[in-house]
């Protein structure tokens, strides 16, 4: 032999260089690391070519993320800068709504209405420390009293983060079912043909509003969504994964996930004003990964046109999505 | 063991005066120049080698003999040169066996390289490339999948794909790992996705 075989089997030293590049991309990174990594890769040509080759593959995966890419610069400080970003958002958007100590919210009765434009979002914080978040083109009225918490999610899509309170019980209603809370966190989605109710934490009861008592009511446990109709309601479940991707507006961000370019485009439409029209039903079923931000139109045309390789072109208002 | 397979190589596949290169930019080239043919060359490894089990230790040593020769001097005619030296691994290989199945002499003969092939055409390619992704993406193991499409999506940081997934920071480790190594196979060895590459074999 010209060389003796080496030790380690190159699959061992494969998964040693996918070891090395996990921990530089998502755990904490010190220089030390960096030095102790530049070592093994120094150690023999075997070791630099499986990093070299893990990186290359890795960095291809890159285009998951593609719809975003254009808002970060390099790896590890742009996650940071991401959601810091993100967070800015949120707070510049967050609206704090409540008025007096929570005294005041228990006697407080009036009836009020709160609305978001498209693209826009909206939270509320309610004395007592639940919250409410609108997503794009939402609105609902809110009422309170000692007695009740209430409110009427008239269309759009709402995120419920709920004290709970055994005397004073927080109900939603929408599209003829009613939703109480029993100590949770959900999603009411009115915005499609059915009612969406999906919950996140804790326990929540759906029921039919006028017939409280008939077989059309279901307790939701975490990862249920019930889907309610005017004749129907049932109830499927949903991966933690599956539940975040529909949340993901919280953060402005839409994920797609295995979706086709018609799904998308449809979710997009909610938060823009253009229209989109896809020209071709082989497109429309194309699938697509990847997140973008909810309102930024240009980069979702930007990847249609590099990675997926569409014509788009914009006319009479509207974007037409064309092989 | 007769004439080295480092002789047979530098004569088969580097020409001119070459050039010598920084360490990044040997790295930039073996990722752009050799890596792209690790299906077609998995596949030639596979078809004249008898012990499946040695395929993986068999690319590496051919990548080792490349990147080795590279950093002496760079050859011209990349693909030529990686399939050469593994012709010559394979050669070397058989004479220390002493036995030899008789049809892979016959392709290692008929084993013609033609170095002027064109490269792979880059925009084709990256216009394929996001589904070739998913499908990667797809044959990944559901929680391997789901902590690789946290990170990369998402853009969530270990800890916090923990917390997600309610799993340990250390199981979050072990499955981007897992993860981040099937990828590797997957992108750079789909046959089907380098058509380019695919159709034209060699033997």
């Amino acid at each position: 032999m010209t060389e003796p075989a080496p030790l380690p089997t190159a699959a061992d030293i494969k998964e040693r260089a996918a070891e090395w590049l996990q921990r530089r991309e998502f755990w904490t990174w010190s220089k030390k690391d960096q030095a102790e990594l530049d070592a093994w890769r120094a150690q023999s040509s075997a070791h630099e070519i499986a990093f070299i080759r893990m990186e290359g593959a890795w960095n291809r995966t890159m285009r998951l993320g593609a719809l975003r890419q254009p808002m970060r610069q390099t790896k590890r400080e742009t996650r940071a800068r991401w959601s810091f970003a993100l967070r800015s958002v949120a707070a510049a958007l967050a609206l704090v709504v409540l008025a007096g100590a929570s005294v005041a919210w228990l006697n407080y009765t009036p009836e009020k209405t709160f609305s978001t434009a498209i693209g826009e979002r909206k939270t509320l914080k309610l004395a007592d420390g639940s919250s409410i978040q609108l997503n794009t083109d939402t609105q609902i009225t809110l009422r309170m009293d000692a007695g009740q918490r209430h409110v009427e999610l008239l269309r759009g899509e709402a995120f419920f983060d709920i004290h709970h309170n055994d005397h004073v019980p927080f109900t939603v209603a929408a599209r003829g079912y009613r939703v109480i809370d029993l100590g949770t966190k959900f999603l009411v989605r009115a915005d499609r043909g059915d009612l969406e109710v999906s919950l996140v934490e804790g326990k929540a009861r759906i029921e039919v509003l006028n017939k409280p008592r008939q077989s059309h009511s279901a307790e939701l446990s975490p990862g249920d969504v019930a889907v309610a109709s005017a004749g129907s309601l049932s109830v499927v479940r949903k991966s933690q994964t599956a539940l975040a991707t529909e949340l993901s507006w919280q953060r402005g961000v839409l994920i797609f996930d295995n979706t086709t370019l018609a799904e998308a485009v449809g979710e997009l439409g909610r938060y823009n004003r253009r229209k989109f029209v896809i020209a071709d039903p082989a497109v429309a079923r194309r699938t697509i990964y990847g997140a973008v931000p909810a309102t930024d139109v240009e980069a979702f045309i930007r990847v249609a046109r590099s990675v997926m390789g569409l014509k788009v072109e914009q006319r009479n208002g509207e974007i037409v999505f064309s092989q | 063991m007769g004439d080295t397979p480092e002789k047979n190589v530098e004569a088969a596949g580097t020409h001119g005066p070459g050039a010598r290169m920084t360490m990044p930019d040997l790295r930039a080239w073996f990722a752009r120049e050799v890596l792209p043919h690790e299906a077609r060359l998995i596949q030639y490894l596979r078809r004249n080698w008898r012990d499946k089990s040695e395929i993986e230790d068999l690319l590496q040593e051919v990548y080792v003999r490349v990147y080795d020769a590279a950093q002496k001097q760079l050859p011209e005619a990349a693909r030529a040169f990686v399939f050469t030296t593994a012709r010559n691994l394979l050669i070397n290989r058989f004479r220390q066996q002493q036995v030899v199945a008789i049809e892979a002499v016959a392709d290692l003969e008929s084993l013609e390289i033609s170095a002027d092939e064109p490269t792979p055409d880059r925009t084709a390619i990256a216009h394929d490339e996001f589904r070739r992704l998913q499908a990667a993406i797809d044959r990944l193991p559901p929680r391997c999948r789901e902590a690789v499409l946290l990170g990369r999506i998402e853009g969530l940081t270990g800890r916090e794909i923990a917390q997600r997934m309610a799993i340990s920071e250390a199981a979050v480790s072990k499955h981007l790992t897992r993860g981040m190594s099937l990828l590797s196979d997957l992108l750079h060895r789909e046959p089907l996705l380098n058509r380019d590459l695919g159709e034209s074999d060699p033997s």
